[in-house]
């Protein structure tokens, strides 16, 4: 986590390093300033998200476990308590339900809590809260009150880890009325779908892909370029259409690249945005492609894959060539990590199902 | 029954035959009875007898199939009245379900409660415009969580712990011997404590959770759970109108006051079934029920009134109030209208959602489809 922040600057604007953690809240300073491009991982890029979101709004408050002096077990809080102090950065005592249970009450209140789940598989003590409380706080209101609270979990397998530590529970949210569900697969998105969720007035479960957590990337300063739940094309092709959120970006790329040096046309879609789901590119690429692979480190039984594969068959039959196909976690729990590598979605995975939606 | 009202460490200003005559353990409560004026008292009666009135009347449209269930509180009617006058206005209150006379004090039509029961709306009010009573919470202990948040709010606000006691901000909360068992209780007396919120927990023990006894939640009394979570714990007679404002006001004020959160276990006894899909004979003793029946709170304090020397005037002009209130309640409800079928879709998320939209207006032209037809 030795990384520094690099920027760059495509004008004369002037360049900047990361803002000193004792910066005062009061001078509104931009975390990253100028109107370039800065070069950093996704802990970094969300970081600046949050901090500046936290500057933007005297209302908005972090919540969680080791997030206050430590930054967090991933950092990603690093230096927000010591520029903000502990009436906005709280350190809470280690209770997923006590978290989210007493954010609604802060968003009761008018404030804007941002909630650190410490790791996905740990989200569960929290479930009921978020989805009988949160989700529906609102609607049980008539509309008078909104729930701005924004629930990180750092989510998804790559990276070796213990039982609990390395799973996709997304799933379970975008099935409950009243949660919004987002995934940024890079450190531009990450940066700027933190503020976007943070400024929403639903609630936003804020799926962060741990693997993708260092890689650096370059974060476009001046406009994020995509509303916070719209899907994108980040690869154009021709051949045929995968689809995938999260680490799953990654990997559709690899995947696209291999697939390229034999000659067959891949057009690669980042979800961002798991509920609602933004149709439209998904259904403008099929009907230039006719094939659709959709990709998911979560299960594949009820799955976000399921649900896109669904409706793109509602929507679009005559425009498929070939069945919609779904490459997943198999449906098990999250297996020892010396198998995650066969458990887990890889390229060749993705491939595989390419050639068989292909030669459909 | 291994806490009754006869446990010594039991806050009690009235005997059951409604006799002052404080416990030892009252005696800190005392000085806040000062604050009550005659037509307190009299206030406190009137609210008794009329929610009591009030929640015969909902069962009976219950029964009548107006209502889709019912939830009593007959018989916790004093808890509730003494630790709802102990409130101040610029309190917010988090009920659990069965307060309705604790609503009805802080401005609330009832009416509104009935509009929830009756299956119109998932809601019925909104709290910032019913005296900070916020909307009735169906999962047991949740909204203890939610209650902890918002006081936690106060303090980041600095609308507590200014000295004032006039504006200082405190939080209360309503649950019972049952949710007393769930996580978030827990989970709320531990946030509670570390951050020191302006809060009172108001646990009424009832002693049954709807067919299960306090002593299955507990072996111990409930109020000396508050020791382990490092705040005050007071046990108080819920039956003895004045003992429960008393102990509610003084910790309230302590609350507010930035001395922290405390916890109050009203003893009181859920006279009625848990609900009226309830049927309490089944694992019920007479014996018990008869026990707490001779206890009760409107009785005990209308001796204790008889002894001050009220008039029967006054006491006649209450039951015939409440009369006329149940009355009016029932009137009004059965004119309870249902709502459009847009709430289905409406409010379940502040900014547009496509799915939602796309489905809303696919019912309204699926119906429309049959209009002009049969159907």
């Amino acid at each position: 986590m030795s990384d520094t922040i690099v920027t760059s600057t495509t004008g004369p604007a002037t360049p900047t390093t990361a803002t000193p953690a004792t910066a005062s809240p009061a001078t509104a300073e931009r975390v990253l300033s100028g109107t370039g491009t800065a070069t950093l991982p996704m802990t970094k890029a969300l970081n600046a998200g949050l901090r500046q979101a936290m500057r933007d709004n005297p209302r908005v408050l972090m919540m969680g476990e080791d997030i206050g002096p430590l930054g967090g077990v991933f950092r990603v809080t690093e230096g927000l308590f010591a520029e903000f102090g502990d009436k906005r950065v709280l350190d809470t005592p280690l209770a997923e339900s006590g978290i989210i249970g007493t954010a609604i009450g802060l968003a009761l209140r008018g404030f804007r809590p941002v909630c650190e789940i410490q790791f996905d598989g740990f989200v569960f003590p929290g479930f009921d809260q978020i989805t009988s409380q949160l989700a529906r706080m609102r609607n049980r209101h008539e509309g008078g009150v909104s729930m701005p609270v924004v629930i990180r979990i750092p989510y998804g397998g790559h990276i070796g880890s213990i039982e609990h530590h390395q799973e996709s529970p997304e799933t379970y949210f975008a099935h409950t009325p009243g949660l919004r569900v987002v995934s940024p697969s890079n450190p531009h998105d990450a940066y700027w779908m933190m503020q976007q969720a943070i400024a929403s007035d639903d609630p936003v479960i804020f799926f962060e892909p741990k693997s993708r957590y260092w890689p650096k990337g370059e974060v476009n300063l001046a406009e994020s370029g995509t509303p916070l739940h719209a899907s994108r094309v980040v690869r154009s092709g021709t051949d045929a259409t995968v689809v995938g959120h999260g680490a799953m970006v990654s990997v559709l790329l690899q995947a696209a690249d291999l697939a390229a040096a034999e000659g067959t046309s891949i057009e690669v879609i980042d979800l961002r945005s798991i509920s609602p789901i933004d149709y439209g590119p998904i259904l403008t690429s099929v009907e230039k492609t006719g094939h659709l692979v959709v990709a998911q480190e979560a299960h594949g039984f009820v799955s976000v894959g399921s649900e896109i594969a669904a409706t793109v068959m509602e929507k679009a039959f005559y425009l498929l060539e070939a069945p919609v196909l779904r490459v997943s976690g198999f449906d098990t729990p999250f297996p020892p990590a010396a198998v995650e590598t066969h458990f887990l979605p890889s390229p060749d995975r993705v491939l595989e199902a390419i050639d068989r939606a292909l030669s459909y | 029954m291994s806490a009754t009202p006869n446990a010594s460490p039991t806050v009690r200003l009235l005997s059951p035959e409604g006799v002052f005559a404080p416990s030892d353990s009252a005696a800190e409560f005392l000085p806040y009875l000062d604050r009550l004026t005659e037509a307190d008292y009299r206030r406190f009666y009137r609210d008794m007898v009329v929610v009591r009135r009030f929640d015969t009347e909902a069962a009976n449209l219950q029964r009548q199939g107006q209502l889709a269930l019912w939830v009593p509180s007959h018989g916790q009617e004093a808890a509730q009245v003494g630790s709802a006058h102990a409130t101040r206005p610029q309190d917010h209150v988090f009920p659990s379900y069965r307060e309705h006379v604790v609503g009805m004090i802080r401005g609330l039509d009832p009416v509104d409660i009935l509009r929830m029961l009756r299956g119109v709306t998932l809601g019925g009010w909104t709290p910032e415009d019913h005296g900070n009573f916020h909307l009735y919470t169906l999962v047991l202990a949740s909204q203890t969580l939610h209650a902890t948040g918002y006081a936690m709010g106060m303090q980041l606000d600095g609308a507590t712990a200014t000295g004032n006691p006039e504006t200082d901000q405190a939080v209360i909360v309503y649950y019972g011997d049952g949710a007393s068992s769930q996580g978030d209780a827990n989970e709320a007396l531990v946030f509670a404590a570390s951050y020191q919120t302006p809060q009172v927990f108001f646990l009424q023990n009832n002693h049954w959770a709807i067919s299960v006894p306090v002593t299955r939640q507990s072996r111990t009394p409930l109020y000396l759970r508050a020791a382990g979570f490092g705040m005050p714990g007071t046990q108080v007679d819920g039956n003895d109108v004045l003992a429960s404002f008393a102990v509610t006001a003084k910790h309230l004020d302590d609350a507010r006051a930035g001395k922290g959160p405390a916890l109050i276990e009203a003893l009181t006894y859920r006279v009625g079934a848990h609900t009226t899909a309830d049927d309490p004979t089944k694992y019920r003793d007479p014996e018990q029920l008869a026990y707490w029946v001779a206890r009760d709170p409107i009785v005990r304090f209308r001796s204790h009134l008889q002894g001050l020397g009220v008039e029967q005037e006054f006491l006649d002009a209450v039951d015939e109030e409440a009369d006329d209130y149940a009355a009016d309640v029932r009137r009004r409800a059965l004119d309870i209208h249902s709502p459009e079928k847009a709430v289905i879709f409406d409010n379940v998320y502040a900014e547009p959602h496509p799915l939602i939209q796309e489905q809303k207006a696919w019912l309204d032209r699926y119906e429309a489809s049959f209009e002009g037809g049969d159907a």
